[in-house]
């Protein structure tokens, strides 16, 4: 018995580590541009730049969180960006017309709008059975038409949006702003469930071996709308963050966040195609992202390079996560072929 | 070998699977439903809006809808294999940035085009490279290409506009061809779709495409060389959207770093409205020539109804849905029937 286990485990752990050396390596990677670029630019790790950056990154990361458990189970949610804009809208236009709307509703609300178009978007996926690439991309540009119907051309004033609201968007606790404080918790919520639940351990199963899961009696279809509807519910909450960290909004608000969050969730190690990734890596994904972005600024470096970077990054990530898994697939190979000989 | 395996349609999540047709008899029914909606669009169209049916809304339409046809029918090509490009709209505007670039350092205009096209089909190269050689997702390449084009074309133009081109080229923007209303770019477009639909629905080649969409390990074993094809598909988009940044940046008579930013996912619906399945295998060009003519007719008809162009949204994303879950709604109902009847004597 423990001749059969102790293979067993030692590889499990194994590949468990590969995935904590995943998320090591993109912590390297944060800290090879921060120390690089302060050496260059000693303001880069003054304490209002590092606020900055986590800020920046609060709201692709949160998203990124979401499209996670979307993206873990095979499918893709496309209509993150549209629901931020529509979120932000809609609670600024509570707001206007109802002064003295305890903040807290706002972002209530905003989440709860992100629900709304999250469990639609999974019982489309799920009880039609059509690609979830193209739901998503039907209701981005829904989304976006109904926000812009509601928009009508205006836009949220910052006098309208109450101060405790705003003040969530640039105020700090002991230095670090409320927005990645937020941003944190959720990540290590829903990091712990994915874990720990059974339920989130199902998405994993789903993404690796839809027919298996199947098999095995995992509730694929309930699962699914599930993780969309986190995904919708949490792109609502960061159209209401959104709101607070600009406090000023339009139609065109989030336009094309889905494709920056599809970006930190691969740069984050999660695999496009399903079955293996974690929260924690697509949040950090996020935030070497931004880090990037804001060192070439800070390295004085024109700001014109920031996209290609971006772009090459990217492509690098990608690259590299394909060797990781060629090599781990390789050595489990012969693992199996030593297990069988003996 | 290895790539194929990887690459393969990502997301068969269905259990059982439904009863497969011969692919042309789909595509037959899915392009007279399409047909039926256009004669409803143009019926709307033409009771909603006096102006709609006049001379110029043709040309308007070809104008408006030119570039983004053109770059759907290499894209058309692609997602027949299960693929996707989605660095459609950032090689338009890298390339209207490198044409823009050299013409303003003196080149010859002509030569500055041919330099656009010849990026397209580098960038194409690289695209197509990741994918079969390295065997990386598709939709995971394409994004990073899609940041990386979009960032080169900022890095070389940066804020400026480049204008001044001969007014010779820059008609095109103003004027239709002589003797007819299309456009230019939309006669191109009419010009590279019966191409397309000649190679795909009538030489080996286009066979060997279905057959990598349906099947992309079988089609390997049947000796169609599968990465191979691919990889040209992807030069074949690059060089195309090239072509289809030097008209917009004529038909514009500017180059900007941000042209046609946010197009790739306008190009994906249309293709995807012309009834091309998104895992391959099943779809046709005269579907997507008469997705391109529906949402072209749509879009007037509401601008000249003064509805706000994102509000048009509305429109084409209930269509892409409605075009996705009428063909499959039999299914579900069947599906969700035989569940209930399951569970009652139970």
């Amino acid at each position: 018995m423990t001749v059969i286990t102790a293979p067993l485990v030692r590889r499990m752990f194994r590949a468990e580590g590969l995935l904590r050396a995943r998320e090591l390596g993109i912590v390297v990677a944060i800290v090879v541009v921060f120390v690089a670029t302060t050496i260059n630019n000693h303001a880069f790790a003054e304490a209002h730049s590092v606020q900055q950056l986590l800020t920046g990154a609060s709201l692709i990361a949160l998203l990124a969180v979401g499209e996670t458990l979307v993206i873990v189970t095979r499918n893709v949610d496309l209509s993150v960006g549209s629901v931020v804009g529509l979120s932000a809208y809609v609670v600024g236009d509570v707001f206007v017309k109802h002064p003295g709307t305890p903040a807290v509703v706002g972002f209530v609300l905003g989440t709860l709008i992100g629900a709304v178009v999250g469990v639609i978007n999974g019982l489309i996926t799920t009880i039609a059975r059509v690609p979830s690439l193209v739901v998503t991309l039907a209701s981005l540009y829904i989304v976006r038409g109904i926000d812009a119907r509601i928009v009508n051309g205006k836009r949220i004033d910052p006098v309208n949006v109450p101060k405790p609201f705003t003040e969530v968007g640039y105020k700090t606790v002991l230095g670090i702003p409320w927005l990645a404080i937020i941003v944190a918790l959720v990540v290590v919520i829903v990091g712990y469930a994915m874990r720990t639940f059974r339920s989130a351990r199902d998405l994993y199963a789903i993404g690796s071996n839809p027919e298996a899961a199947a098999l095995a009696g995992v509730p694929a279809g309930r699962r699914i709308v599930s993780a969309f509807t986190i995904s919708g519910a949490l792109a609502g909450l960061g159209g209401a963050l959104f709101l607070a960290e600009f406090a000023t909004v339009d139609a065109t608000g989030g336009t094309g966040y889905e494709l920056s969050v599809i970006a930190a969730v691969v740069v984050g190690g999660v695999a496009i195609f399903g079955g293996s990734g974690t929260v924690f890596g697509a949040a950090l994904g996020a935030l070497l992202l931004n880090t990037i972005n804001q060192a070439l600024v800070a390295s004085r470096i024109s700001s014109f390079w920031n996209q290609a970077v971006a772009g090459a990054l990217l492509l690098a990530a990608i690259a590299f996560d394909r060797w990781v898994g060629l090599r781990v697939a390789r050595r489990m190979q012969t693992a199996e072929g030593a297990h069988r000989d003996v | 070998m290895m790539s194929d395996t990887q690459t393969a349609p990502p997301a068969v999540t269905s259990v059982d699977t439904p009863r497969r047709e011969l692919p042309w008899r789909a595509a037959l029914r899915w392009d007279s439903g399409l047909v039926i909606v256009l004669i409803a669009t143009l019926i709307f169209a033409g009771t909603q809006s006096s102006d709609f049916f006049t001379q110029s809304t043709m040309f308007y339409i070809g104008l408006n809808m030119g570039e983004i046809a053109i770059m759907a029918l290499p894209l058309t090509l692609i997602v027949m294999t299960g693929e996707i490009d989605l660095s459609v709209a950032s090689m338009l505007g890298l390339a209207g940035s490198i044409m823009g670039y050299l013409f303003e350092h003196h080149w010859n205009i002509y030569l500055a085009m041919l330099a656009a096209l010849v990026v397209g089909a580098v960038g194409g190269a690289l695209n197509g490279a990741l994918i079969t050689r390295l065997g990386l997702p598709s939709i995971a390449v394409t994004i990073g290409t899609l940041t990386l084009f979009r960032g080169l074309a900022e890095v070389i133009l940066g804020n400026s506009t480049v204008g001044g081109y001969p007014l010779s080229l820059t008609k095109i923007g103003v004027t239709p061809i002589q003797g007819t209303q299309l456009s230019y770019s939309i006669a191109i477009f009419l010009g590279l779709a019966v191409v397309c639909a000649i190679v795909l629905h009538a030489t080996p080649l286009g066979r060997a495409i279905f057959a990598i969409g349906l099947q992309s390990e079988a089609a390997h074993f049947a000796g169609i060389r599968v990465g191979r094809i691919k990889f040209w598909l992807y030069v074949l988009s690059g060089v195309v959207c090239a072509l289809a940044g030097i008209l917009f940046t004529l038909k514009n008579a500017s180059a900007r770093f941000d042209a046609g930013t946010g197009l790739e996912l306008n190009v994906v619906a249309i293709v995807l409205l012309g009834g091309v399945s998104i895992f391959g295998g099943r779809g046709s060009i005269v579907g997507v020539v008469l997705s391109v003519i529906i949402v072209g007719c749509l879009q007037q008809a509401l601008t000249q109804m003064h509805v706000d162009p994102q509000v048009q949204n509305i429109v084409l994303g209930g269509l892409l849905l409605v075009s996705v879950i009428v063909p499959n709604g039999g299914e579900a109902i069947r599906r969700i029937r035989a569940r209930t009847r399951r569970r009652v004597p139970a």
